[in-house]
Protein backbone atom coordinates (compact mmCIF):
# COMPACT_ATOMS: atom_id res chain seq x y z
CA UNK A 1 0.00 0.00 0.00
CA UNK A 2 2.50 2.31 0.64
CA UNK A 3 3.47 2.68 -3.33
CA UNK A 4 -0.13 3.85 -3.61
CA UNK A 5 0.17 7.68 -4.73
CA UNK A 6 -1.74 9.87 -1.91
CA UNK A 7 -2.85 12.06 -5.00
CA UNK A 8 -3.15 11.14 -9.06
CA UNK A 9 -5.03 12.30 -12.02
CA UNK A 10 -5.16 10.72 -15.06
CA UNK A 11 -6.34 12.72 -17.81
CA UNK A 12 -8.54 15.04 -15.95
CA UNK A 13 -10.81 17.31 -17.85
CA UNK A 14 -13.34 19.76 -16.69
CA UNK A 15 -15.25 21.40 -19.01
CA UNK A 16 -17.46 23.88 -17.90
CA UNK A 17 -20.56 25.03 -20.03
CA UNK A 18 -21.52 28.68 -20.35
CA UNK A 19 -25.20 30.31 -20.92
CA UNK A 20 -26.27 30.37 -24.46
CA UNK A 21 -25.57 33.16 -26.30
CA UNK A 22 -26.77 32.07 -29.90
CA UNK A 23 -30.20 30.00 -30.28
CA UNK A 24 -28.53 27.68 -32.80
CA UNK A 25 -25.03 27.31 -31.86
CA UNK A 26 -24.17 25.54 -28.85
CA UNK A 27 -23.40 27.12 -25.72
CA UNK A 28 -20.16 27.71 -25.55
CA UNK A 29 -17.21 25.71 -23.03
CA UNK A 30 -14.88 27.06 -21.07
CA UNK A 31 -12.34 24.08 -20.70
CA UNK A 32 -10.80 24.47 -16.91
CA UNK A 33 -9.09 21.58 -17.13
CA UNK A 34 -7.42 19.86 -20.33
CA UNK A 35 -5.95 16.34 -19.76
CA UNK A 36 -3.85 17.09 -16.79
CA UNK A 37 -1.95 14.43 -15.25
CA UNK A 38 -0.50 14.58 -11.91
CA UNK A 39 0.62 12.27 -9.15
CA UNK A 40 1.43 13.64 -5.48
CA UNK A 41 3.31 10.95 -3.95
CA UNK A 42 2.68 10.32 -0.12
CA UNK A 43 3.96 12.59 2.57
CA UNK A 44 4.87 15.03 -0.88
CA UNK A 45 5.16 18.93 -0.66
CA UNK A 46 3.48 19.73 -3.91
CA UNK A 47 2.93 22.91 -5.30
CA UNK A 48 0.34 24.37 -7.67
CA UNK A 49 1.30 27.53 -9.48
CA UNK A 50 0.10 29.63 -12.37
CA UNK A 51 -1.95 32.81 -12.68
CA UNK A 52 -5.47 33.59 -11.83
CA UNK A 53 -7.59 31.27 -14.36
CA UNK A 54 -5.18 28.75 -14.75
CA UNK A 55 -7.15 25.96 -13.36
CA UNK A 56 -5.64 25.68 -10.22
CA UNK A 57 -9.28 26.20 -8.13
CA UNK A 58 -10.97 23.65 -10.40
CA UNK A 59 -8.08 21.35 -9.93
CA UNK A 60 -8.21 21.44 -5.99
CA UNK A 61 -12.27 20.91 -6.07
CA UNK A 62 -11.77 17.78 -7.85
CA UNK A 63 -9.20 16.80 -5.68
CA UNK A 64 -11.52 17.40 -2.97
CA UNK A 65 -14.57 15.65 -4.26
CA UNK A 66 -16.13 18.90 -4.44
CA UNK A 67 -16.69 19.28 -8.48
CA UNK A 68 -16.50 16.17 -10.74
CA UNK A 69 -14.52 15.99 -13.72
CA UNK A 70 -15.81 15.63 -17.65
CA UNK A 71 -13.75 12.82 -18.22
CA UNK A 72 -10.74 10.96 -16.59
CA UNK A 73 -9.99 9.89 -13.06
CA UNK A 74 -9.02 11.60 -10.12
CA UNK A 75 -7.76 9.24 -7.26
CA UNK A 76 -7.10 9.82 -3.69
CA UNK A 77 -5.27 7.28 -2.02
CA UNK A 78 -6.06 4.85 -4.53
CA UNK A 79 -9.61 5.19 -4.56
CA UNK A 80 -11.48 6.82 -7.26
CA UNK A 81 -13.68 9.79 -6.15
CA UNK A 82 -14.53 11.39 -9.25
CA UNK A 83 -17.44 9.32 -9.99
CA UNK A 84 -18.88 8.91 -6.58
CA UNK A 85 -22.07 10.79 -4.79
CA UNK A 86 -21.42 13.50 -2.09
CA UNK A 87 -22.57 11.18 0.65
CA UNK A 88 -20.52 8.25 -0.18
CA UNK A 89 -17.32 10.56 0.35
CA UNK A 90 -17.24 10.30 4.38
CA UNK A 91 -13.90 8.49 4.04
CA UNK A 92 -12.40 11.09 1.78
CA UNK A 93 -13.78 14.13 4.36
CA UNK A 94 -11.27 12.27 6.47
CA UNK A 95 -8.24 11.56 4.78
CA UNK A 96 -8.57 14.86 3.28
CA UNK A 97 -8.47 18.30 4.60
CA UNK A 98 -8.87 21.31 3.05
CA UNK A 99 -7.53 25.44 4.16
CA UNK A 100 -8.88 28.13 1.95
CA UNK A 101 -7.83 31.51 0.86
CA UNK A 102 -9.99 34.23 2.61
CA UNK A 103 -9.81 34.09 6.48
CA UNK A 104 -12.47 36.54 6.53
CA UNK A 105 -15.31 34.02 4.58
CA UNK A 106 -13.64 30.60 5.33
CA UNK A 107 -15.41 30.88 8.71
CA UNK A 108 -18.71 30.98 10.12
CA UNK A 109 -19.48 34.11 11.09
CA UNK A 110 -21.81 33.08 14.10
CA UNK A 111 -20.22 30.29 15.06
CA UNK A 112 -17.50 29.92 18.10
CA UNK A 113 -14.31 28.97 17.47
CA UNK A 114 -14.50 25.78 19.26
CA UNK A 115 -17.62 24.80 16.70
CA UNK A 116 -16.01 26.03 14.11
CA UNK A 117 -12.69 23.63 15.05
CA UNK A 118 -15.43 20.41 15.96
CA UNK A 119 -17.34 20.70 12.43
CA UNK A 120 -15.46 17.93 10.61
CA UNK A 121 -15.77 16.00 14.07
CA UNK A 122 -19.39 16.27 14.20
CA UNK A 123 -20.23 16.46 10.36
CA UNK A 124 -18.28 12.86 9.96
CA UNK A 125 -20.03 11.62 13.49
CA UNK A 126 -17.06 10.88 15.10
CA UNK A 127 -17.11 10.27 19.10
CA UNK A 128 -15.19 11.21 21.81
CA UNK A 129 -14.17 14.40 23.62
CA UNK A 130 -14.47 17.06 20.95
CA UNK A 131 -13.22 19.61 23.26
CA UNK A 132 -10.44 18.17 24.14
CA UNK A 133 -9.72 17.63 20.62
CA UNK A 134 -10.00 21.23 20.14
CA UNK A 135 -7.96 22.60 22.88
CA UNK A 136 -5.57 20.02 21.63
CA UNK A 137 -5.76 21.58 17.87
CA UNK A 138 -5.39 25.44 19.44
CA UNK A 139 -2.51 24.51 21.09
CA UNK A 140 -1.10 23.25 17.89
CA UNK A 141 -1.51 26.23 15.84
CA UNK A 142 -0.32 28.36 18.67
CA UNK A 143 -4.02 30.32 19.54
CA UNK A 144 -4.72 30.43 23.34
CA UNK A 145 -7.57 28.08 24.67
CA UNK A 146 -9.33 31.15 25.34
CA UNK A 147 -9.99 30.97 21.96
CA UNK A 148 -12.62 28.19 21.74
CA UNK A 149 -15.50 30.80 22.91
CA UNK A 150 -15.42 33.83 20.76
CA UNK A 151 -16.09 34.46 17.08
CA UNK A 152 -14.12 35.04 14.11
CA UNK A 153 -14.37 38.16 13.83
CA UNK A 154 -12.41 38.98 17.54
CA UNK A 155 -9.26 37.75 15.17
CA UNK A 156 -6.49 39.11 12.78
CA UNK A 157 -6.69 37.33 9.64
CA UNK A 158 -3.54 35.43 10.62
CA UNK A 159 -5.15 34.08 13.58
CA UNK A 160 -8.38 33.34 11.55
CA UNK A 161 -5.70 31.60 9.43
CA UNK A 162 -4.68 29.38 12.36
CA UNK A 163 -8.32 28.40 13.08
CA UNK A 164 -8.79 27.34 9.56
CA UNK A 165 -5.69 25.28 9.73
CA UNK A 166 -7.04 23.87 13.05
CA UNK A 167 -10.11 22.59 11.65
CA UNK A 168 -8.74 21.35 9.01
CA UNK A 169 -6.75 19.14 11.44
CA UNK A 170 -9.36 18.19 13.30
CA UNK A 171 -10.31 14.83 11.92
CA UNK A 172 -6.56 13.86 11.85
CA UNK A 173 -6.28 14.11 8.06
CA UNK A 174 -3.45 12.35 5.87
CA UNK A 175 -3.64 15.19 2.77
CA UNK A 176 -3.37 18.58 3.47
CA UNK A 177 -4.59 20.85 1.05
CA UNK A 178 -3.77 24.43 0.97
CA UNK A 179 -5.52 27.03 -1.59
CA UNK A 180 -3.62 29.90 -1.32
CA UNK A 181 -3.54 30.22 2.39
CA UNK A 182 -1.44 32.85 3.07
CA UNK A 183 -2.21 35.15 -0.49
CA UNK A 184 -4.86 37.35 2.21
CA UNK A 185 -2.31 37.89 4.62
CA UNK A 186 0.01 40.42 5.52
CA UNK A 187 3.58 39.85 4.76
CA UNK A 188 4.90 39.97 8.30
CA UNK A 189 1.97 37.15 9.73
CA UNK A 190 2.39 35.63 6.48
CA UNK A 191 5.85 34.20 7.48
CA UNK A 192 4.64 33.31 10.91
CA UNK A 193 1.27 31.03 8.93
CA UNK A 194 4.17 29.56 6.74
CA UNK A 195 6.47 28.06 9.41
CA UNK A 196 3.44 27.12 11.31
CA UNK A 197 1.88 24.78 8.02
CA UNK A 198 6.14 23.68 7.38
CA UNK A 199 6.13 22.86 11.21
CA UNK A 200 2.52 20.56 10.73
CA UNK A 201 3.45 18.80 7.57
CA UNK A 202 6.67 17.61 9.48
CA UNK A 203 5.05 16.77 12.83
CA UNK A 204 2.12 15.20 11.68
CA UNK A 205 3.73 13.30 8.61
CA UNK A 206 1.01 15.19 6.14
CA UNK A 207 0.97 15.00 2.54
CA UNK A 208 1.08 18.67 1.81
CA UNK A 209 -0.87 19.89 -1.05
CA UNK A 210 -0.37 23.59 -1.84
CA UNK A 211 -1.67 26.05 -4.54
CA UNK A 212 -0.90 29.40 -5.00
CA UNK A 213 0.24 32.16 -7.26
CA UNK A 214 3.19 33.09 -5.27
CA UNK A 215 6.42 31.19 -6.23
CA UNK A 216 8.28 32.82 -3.31
CA UNK A 217 5.69 31.19 -1.35
CA UNK A 218 5.79 27.79 -2.89
CA UNK A 219 9.65 27.89 -2.57
CA UNK A 220 9.53 28.31 0.48
CA UNK A 221 7.24 25.12 1.26
CA UNK A 222 7.02 23.04 -1.34
CA UNK A 223 9.42 19.85 -2.35
CA UNK A 224 7.62 19.46 -6.24
CA UNK A 225 6.20 22.32 -8.20
CA UNK A 226 3.42 21.76 -11.22
CA UNK A 227 2.92 24.86 -12.95
CA UNK A 228 -0.33 25.45 -14.69
CA UNK A 229 -1.61 27.69 -17.72
CA UNK A 230 -4.71 27.52 -19.52
CA UNK A 231 -5.69 24.76 -18.20
CA UNK A 232 -2.53 22.70 -18.49
CA UNK A 233 0.37 21.28 -16.42
CA UNK A 234 3.00 22.62 -18.60
CA UNK A 235 5.98 22.00 -16.55
CA UNK A 236 6.24 19.71 -13.25
CA UNK A 237 9.73 19.51 -11.30
CA UNK A 238 11.30 19.88 -8.22
CA UNK A 239 11.11 23.06 -6.62
CA UNK A 240 14.73 24.16 -6.85
CA UNK A 241 15.18 22.71 -10.29
CA UNK A 242 12.19 24.90 -11.11
CA UNK A 243 13.71 27.90 -9.82
CA UNK A 244 17.27 27.55 -11.09
CA UNK A 245 16.62 26.17 -14.89
CA UNK A 246 12.89 26.66 -15.69
CA UNK A 247 11.76 24.36 -18.49
CA UNK A 248 9.43 26.22 -19.68
CA UNK A 249 8.84 29.65 -21.15
CA UNK A 250 5.84 30.17 -19.07
CA UNK A 251 7.70 29.24 -15.71
CA UNK A 252 10.37 31.40 -16.95
CA UNK A 253 8.42 34.10 -16.90
CA UNK A 254 6.72 33.83 -13.23
CA UNK A 255 10.43 32.80 -11.56
CA UNK A 256 11.11 36.32 -13.23
CA UNK A 257 8.08 37.78 -11.60
CA UNK A 258 9.27 37.12 -7.95
CA UNK A 259 10.18 40.49 -6.99
CA UNK A 260 14.05 40.81 -6.12
CA UNK A 261 15.52 43.43 -4.14
CA UNK A 262 17.75 44.19 -6.45
CA UNK A 263 15.88 45.03 -9.65
CA UNK A 264 13.88 47.12 -7.29
CA UNK A 265 16.55 49.11 -6.35
CA UNK A 266 17.56 49.30 -9.98
CA UNK A 267 14.18 50.66 -10.73
CA UNK A 268 12.98 47.80 -12.98
CA UNK A 269 9.50 46.69 -11.89
CA UNK A 270 8.57 43.07 -12.37
CA UNK A 271 6.32 43.47 -15.25
CA UNK A 272 9.53 44.79 -17.05
CA UNK A 273 11.54 41.78 -16.16
CA UNK A 274 8.86 39.18 -16.83
CA UNK A 275 7.82 40.63 -20.55
CA UNK A 276 11.41 40.17 -20.93
CA UNK A 277 11.77 36.63 -19.76
CA UNK A 278 8.12 35.73 -21.25
CA UNK A 279 9.69 36.34 -24.80
CA UNK A 280 10.45 33.44 -26.75
CA UNK A 281 14.24 33.65 -27.48
CA UNK B 1 -5.64 43.84 2.37
CA UNK B 2 -7.80 45.97 4.64
CA UNK B 3 -8.57 43.11 7.27
CA UNK B 4 -5.26 42.35 7.67
CA UNK B 5 -4.29 45.93 8.99
CA UNK B 6 -5.92 45.01 12.32
CA UNK B 7 -3.07 42.69 12.29
CA UNK B 8 -0.24 42.84 15.02
CA UNK B 9 2.47 44.86 13.57
CA UNK B 10 5.75 42.47 12.70
CA UNK B 11 7.48 40.42 15.29
CA UNK B 12 4.78 40.27 17.35
CA UNK B 13 3.38 36.26 18.52
CA UNK B 14 0.03 36.57 16.82
CA UNK B 15 -1.75 34.35 19.41
CA UNK B 16 -5.73 34.62 20.22
CA UNK B 17 -5.48 37.27 22.29
CA UNK B 18 -8.82 39.49 20.93
CA UNK B 19 -8.55 42.97 19.92
CA UNK B 20 -8.71 45.69 22.05
CA UNK B 21 -12.40 45.94 22.47
CA UNK B 22 -13.47 42.91 21.14
CA UNK B 23 -15.44 42.05 23.66
CA UNK B 24 -16.73 44.61 25.36
CA UNK B 25 -20.20 43.26 25.31
CA UNK B 26 -23.03 44.53 22.91
CA UNK B 27 -24.53 48.00 23.70
CA UNK B 28 -27.66 48.69 23.26
CA UNK B 29 -28.84 50.81 20.62
CA UNK B 30 -32.11 53.45 20.95
CA UNK B 31 -33.95 51.76 18.47
CA UNK B 32 -34.38 48.65 20.52
CA UNK B 33 -34.65 50.02 23.62
CA UNK B 34 -37.64 52.31 22.00
CA UNK B 35 -39.31 49.75 20.59
CA UNK B 36 -38.76 47.09 23.26
CA UNK B 37 -40.35 49.18 25.66
CA UNK B 38 -43.33 50.16 23.38
CA UNK B 39 -43.65 45.98 22.45
CA UNK B 40 -43.24 44.91 26.15
CA UNK B 41 -45.89 47.96 27.05
CA UNK B 42 -48.75 45.84 24.34
CA UNK B 43 -47.48 42.40 26.00
CA UNK B 44 -47.97 43.66 29.50
CA UNK B 45 -51.49 45.69 28.59
CA UNK B 46 -52.29 42.16 26.89
CA UNK B 47 -50.78 40.07 29.99
CA UNK B 48 -52.95 42.38 32.56
CA UNK B 49 -56.17 41.94 30.59
CA UNK B 50 -56.66 38.27 32.18
CA UNK B 51 -56.17 39.40 35.51
CA UNK B 52 -58.08 42.98 35.62
CA UNK B 53 -59.86 45.27 33.59
CA UNK B 54 -61.55 47.83 34.80
CA UNK B 55 -65.21 46.35 33.81
CA UNK B 56 -65.92 43.07 32.23
CA UNK B 57 -64.70 42.93 28.74
CA UNK B 58 -67.80 43.78 26.43
CA UNK B 59 -70.63 44.43 28.96
CA UNK B 60 -72.68 47.05 27.98
CA UNK B 61 -72.92 49.60 31.32
CA UNK B 62 -75.86 51.50 32.56
CA UNK B 63 -73.99 54.20 31.62
CA UNK B 64 -74.54 57.68 29.40
CA UNK B 65 -72.91 56.45 25.98
CA UNK B 66 -70.24 58.63 24.08
CA UNK B 67 -68.37 59.39 27.31
CA UNK B 68 -64.92 61.54 26.69
CA UNK B 69 -62.09 60.44 28.97
CA UNK B 70 -62.86 60.96 32.62
CA UNK B 71 -62.33 59.74 35.96
CA UNK B 72 -65.11 56.74 35.92
CA UNK B 73 -63.99 55.68 32.40
CA UNK B 74 -60.84 56.41 31.95
CA UNK B 75 -61.13 56.57 27.75
CA UNK B 76 -64.20 57.14 27.58
CA UNK B 77 -67.26 54.97 26.79
CA UNK B 78 -68.86 54.03 23.24
CA UNK B 79 -71.70 54.16 21.32
CA UNK B 80 -72.71 50.51 22.64
CA UNK B 81 -72.01 52.18 26.47
CA UNK B 82 -68.93 50.06 26.59
CA UNK B 83 -65.47 50.92 28.72
CA UNK B 84 -62.92 51.97 25.96
CA UNK B 85 -59.93 51.38 28.01
CA UNK B 86 -61.19 47.22 28.75
CA UNK B 87 -61.68 47.05 25.27
CA UNK B 88 -57.99 48.76 24.48
CA UNK B 89 -56.75 46.02 26.47
CA UNK B 90 -58.84 42.95 25.52
CA UNK B 91 -58.29 44.21 22.40
CA UNK B 92 -54.20 43.77 22.92
CA UNK B 93 -54.15 40.32 23.60
CA UNK B 94 -56.03 39.92 19.71
CA UNK B 95 -53.35 41.86 17.91
CA UNK B 96 -50.74 40.31 19.50
CA UNK B 97 -52.23 36.71 19.03
CA UNK B 98 -52.97 37.56 15.40
CA UNK B 99 -49.57 39.06 14.63
CA UNK B 100 -47.93 35.78 16.56
CA UNK B 101 -50.00 33.83 14.48
CA UNK B 102 -49.56 35.18 11.34
CA UNK B 103 -45.71 36.01 11.12
CA UNK B 104 -45.34 31.76 13.21
CA UNK B 105 -47.22 30.69 9.79
CA UNK B 106 -45.56 32.79 7.19
CA UNK B 107 -41.94 32.29 8.85
CA UNK B 108 -42.59 28.61 9.61
CA UNK B 109 -43.43 28.22 5.45
CA UNK B 110 -41.58 30.98 3.70
CA UNK B 111 -38.18 30.34 5.60
CA UNK B 112 -37.71 26.60 4.33
CA UNK B 113 -39.14 27.39 0.86
CA UNK B 114 -36.22 29.94 0.62
CA UNK B 115 -33.25 28.28 1.89
CA UNK B 116 -34.77 24.85 -0.60
CA UNK B 117 -35.10 27.80 -3.26
CA UNK B 118 -31.80 28.89 -3.04
CA UNK B 119 -29.91 25.67 -2.06
CA UNK B 120 -31.32 24.28 -5.30
CA UNK B 121 -30.06 25.43 -8.07
CA UNK B 122 -32.33 23.39 -10.88
CA UNK B 123 -35.71 23.04 -11.86
CA UNK B 124 -36.55 22.83 -8.01
CA UNK B 125 -35.76 26.22 -6.68
CA UNK B 126 -37.32 27.92 -10.06
CA UNK B 127 -40.64 26.55 -9.42
CA UNK B 128 -40.43 27.59 -5.72
CA UNK B 129 -39.79 31.16 -6.48
CA UNK B 130 -42.42 31.37 -8.99
CA UNK B 131 -45.11 29.56 -7.10
CA UNK B 132 -44.04 32.50 -5.03
CA UNK B 133 -44.18 35.21 -7.59
CA UNK B 134 -47.92 34.00 -8.35
CA UNK B 135 -48.59 34.10 -4.50
CA UNK B 136 -46.94 37.60 -4.45
CA UNK B 137 -48.96 38.96 -7.20
CA UNK B 138 -52.32 38.20 -5.64
CA UNK B 139 -53.36 41.21 -3.27
CA UNK B 140 -53.04 40.42 0.27
CA UNK B 141 -56.08 41.84 1.57
CA UNK B 142 -58.06 40.09 -1.74
CA UNK B 143 -56.76 36.76 -0.45
CA UNK B 144 -57.90 37.66 3.35
CA UNK B 145 -61.68 38.69 1.64
CA UNK B 146 -61.47 35.74 -0.58
CA UNK B 147 -60.87 33.38 2.58
CA UNK B 148 -63.49 35.12 4.58
CA UNK B 149 -65.94 34.52 2.25
CA UNK B 150 -64.85 31.14 1.75
CA UNK B 151 -64.74 30.14 5.47
CA UNK B 152 -66.66 32.91 6.85
CA UNK B 153 -65.38 36.18 9.16
CA UNK B 154 -63.18 34.80 12.26
CA UNK B 155 -59.80 36.36 13.72
CA UNK B 156 -58.60 32.58 12.88
CA UNK B 157 -59.62 33.02 9.52
CA UNK B 158 -57.59 36.54 9.40
CA UNK B 159 -54.96 35.76 10.90
CA UNK B 160 -54.34 32.54 8.66
CA UNK B 161 -54.98 34.60 5.71
CA UNK B 162 -52.35 37.34 6.37
CA UNK B 163 -49.80 34.53 7.07
CA UNK B 164 -50.26 32.93 3.39
CA UNK B 165 -50.01 36.31 2.18
CA UNK B 166 -47.26 36.79 4.08
CA UNK B 167 -45.35 34.17 2.48
CA UNK B 168 -43.52 35.52 -0.45
CA UNK B 169 -42.02 38.13 1.54
CA UNK B 170 -40.05 35.59 4.09
CA UNK B 171 -39.21 33.41 0.92
CA UNK B 172 -37.88 35.81 -1.02
CA UNK B 173 -35.76 37.63 1.98
CA UNK B 174 -34.69 34.04 3.22
CA UNK B 175 -33.51 32.96 -0.37
CA UNK B 176 -31.74 36.30 -1.18
CA UNK B 177 -29.91 36.09 2.11
CA UNK B 178 -29.49 32.02 1.95
CA UNK B 179 -27.98 32.74 -1.92
CA UNK B 180 -25.01 34.84 -0.10
CA UNK B 181 -24.56 32.48 2.36
CA UNK B 182 -24.03 29.55 -0.18
CA UNK B 183 -21.30 31.65 -2.21
CA UNK B 184 -19.18 31.77 0.95
CA UNK B 185 -16.14 29.83 1.62
CA UNK B 186 -17.47 28.39 5.01
CA UNK B 187 -20.09 26.50 3.16
CA UNK B 188 -17.87 25.65 0.90
CA UNK B 189 -15.57 24.01 4.33
CA UNK B 190 -18.49 22.62 5.73
CA UNK B 191 -18.96 20.32 2.28
CA UNK B 192 -15.80 19.56 2.32
CA UNK B 193 -15.60 18.52 6.19
CA UNK B 194 -18.66 16.35 5.01
CA UNK B 195 -21.90 18.32 6.56
CA UNK B 196 -24.97 17.18 4.50
CA UNK B 197 -26.92 19.55 2.84
CA UNK B 198 -29.47 19.41 5.30
CA UNK B 199 -26.59 20.05 7.85
CA UNK B 200 -25.08 23.40 6.02
CA UNK B 201 -28.86 24.50 5.74
CA UNK B 202 -29.75 23.98 9.33
CA UNK B 203 -26.21 25.22 10.71
CA UNK B 204 -24.88 27.84 8.52
CA UNK B 205 -27.51 29.22 6.15
CA UNK B 206 -30.57 29.50 8.88
CA UNK B 207 -28.26 31.17 11.67
CA UNK B 208 -26.34 33.56 8.76
CA UNK B 209 -30.38 34.54 7.54
CA UNK B 210 -31.83 34.80 10.94
CA UNK B 211 -30.91 38.48 11.22
CA UNK B 212 -32.87 39.50 7.65
CA UNK B 213 -35.65 37.07 8.72
CA UNK B 214 -35.89 38.89 12.20
CA UNK B 215 -36.47 41.62 10.71
CA UNK B 216 -39.11 40.73 8.26
CA UNK B 217 -40.19 39.02 11.26
CA UNK B 218 -41.08 42.49 12.90
CA UNK B 219 -42.13 44.42 10.37
CA UNK B 220 -44.39 41.38 8.97
CA UNK B 221 -45.67 41.34 12.25
CA UNK B 222 -47.07 45.04 12.19
CA UNK B 223 -48.14 44.76 8.53
CA UNK B 224 -50.54 41.76 10.31
CA UNK B 225 -51.78 44.11 13.05
CA UNK B 226 -52.57 46.96 10.70
CA UNK B 227 -54.39 44.03 8.29
CA UNK B 228 -56.04 42.52 11.03
CA UNK B 229 -57.38 46.29 11.94
CA UNK B 230 -57.96 46.66 8.54
CA UNK B 231 -60.09 43.58 8.30
CA UNK B 232 -62.13 43.99 11.24
CA UNK B 233 -62.89 47.45 9.69
CA UNK B 234 -64.43 45.63 6.73
CA UNK B 235 -66.80 43.65 8.75
CA UNK B 236 -64.65 40.55 7.93
CA UNK B 237 -62.34 39.67 10.67
CA UNK B 238 -63.21 39.96 13.71
CA UNK B 239 -66.79 39.28 14.73
CA UNK B 240 -68.83 41.92 16.76
CA UNK B 241 -68.91 40.85 20.20
CA UNK B 242 -65.09 40.59 20.49
CA UNK B 243 -62.22 43.20 20.93
CA UNK B 244 -60.32 44.19 18.37
CA UNK B 245 -58.65 47.54 17.85
CA UNK B 246 -60.17 47.41 14.35
CA UNK B 247 -63.20 46.38 15.10
CA UNK B 248 -62.97 49.45 17.23
CA UNK B 249 -62.27 51.82 14.43
CA UNK B 250 -64.96 49.86 12.61
CA UNK B 251 -67.82 50.47 14.72
CA UNK B 252 -66.21 54.59 15.72
CA UNK B 253 -66.66 55.40 11.53
CA UNK B 254 -70.06 56.56 12.15
CA UNK B 255 -69.34 58.63 14.79
CA UNK B 256 -66.21 60.28 13.39
CA UNK B 257 -67.55 63.59 13.80
CA UNK B 258 -69.30 63.72 17.60
CA UNK B 259 -67.22 61.45 19.50
CA UNK B 260 -63.50 61.16 17.70
CA UNK B 261 -61.91 59.72 20.28
CA UNK B 262 -63.57 56.60 19.82
CA UNK B 263 -61.38 56.21 16.61
CA UNK B 264 -58.00 58.13 17.66
CA UNK B 265 -57.75 55.73 20.85
CA UNK B 266 -57.51 52.65 18.68
CA UNK B 267 -55.86 54.10 16.25
CA UNK B 268 -53.17 55.65 17.91
CA UNK B 269 -52.89 52.21 19.71
CA UNK B 270 -52.26 50.56 16.19
CA UNK B 271 -50.00 53.19 14.80
CA UNK B 272 -47.92 53.03 18.22
CA UNK B 273 -48.02 49.61 18.02
CA UNK B 274 -46.83 49.00 14.54
CA UNK B 275 -43.69 51.63 14.61
CA UNK B 276 -42.61 49.71 18.36
CA UNK B 277 -42.36 46.40 16.44
CA UNK B 278 -40.57 48.10 13.36
CA UNK B 279 -38.34 49.76 15.47
CA UNK B 280 -37.73 46.24 18.43
CA UNK B 281 -36.83 44.63 14.69
CA UNK B 282 -34.39 47.10 13.68
CA UNK B 283 -32.67 47.29 16.89
CA UNK B 284 -33.09 43.34 16.76
CA UNK B 285 -30.98 43.04 14.10
CA UNK B 286 -28.40 45.25 14.80
CA UNK B 287 -27.82 43.99 18.25
CA UNK B 288 -27.87 40.31 17.19
CA UNK B 289 -25.43 40.67 15.11
CA UNK B 290 -21.98 39.60 16.76
CA UNK B 291 -19.79 41.55 13.96
CA UNK B 292 -21.11 44.59 15.41
CA UNK B 293 -20.36 43.52 19.07
CA UNK B 294 -18.60 46.03 21.27
CA UNK B 295 -19.23 49.16 18.50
Amino acid sequence: MTDTPAIELREVCRDFRRPRTSLREAPPVVRALRDVSLTVGRGERFGVVGESGSGKSTLLRLVCGLDRPTSGEVLVEGRSIGDQPARRLGWLRTRLQLVFQDPMSSLDPRMRVRDIIAEPLVAQGIHGDHQARVRELLDRVGLDPGAAGRYPHQFSGGQRQRISVARALAPDPDILVMDEPVSALDVSVRAQVLNLVDEIVDGLDLTLVFVSHDLSVVRHVCDRVAVMQDGQVVETGETERLFTEPGHDYTRSLVAAIPDLHAALAGRSAQDLARGAGRPS
Amino acid sequence: MSEVQGAPAGGVADTGRAPAGGSAGRRLNASLVLGGAIVAAVVVLALLSYVWTPYAPMRVLPVEPYQTPNAEHWLGTDRLRRDVLTQILVGARTTLFVGVVAVGVAAVVGVPLGILAAMSPGWLGQLVMRGNDVLLAFPALLLAIMFAALYGGSTRVAMIAIGIATIPAFARITRSGALGVMRTEYVVAARAAGRSPLGIAVRHVLPNVAGLVIVQASVSFAIAILAEAALAYLGLGTPTGQASWGRMLYEAQTTLRSAPHLALIPGAAIALSVLGFNLFGDGLRDWLDPRLEGR
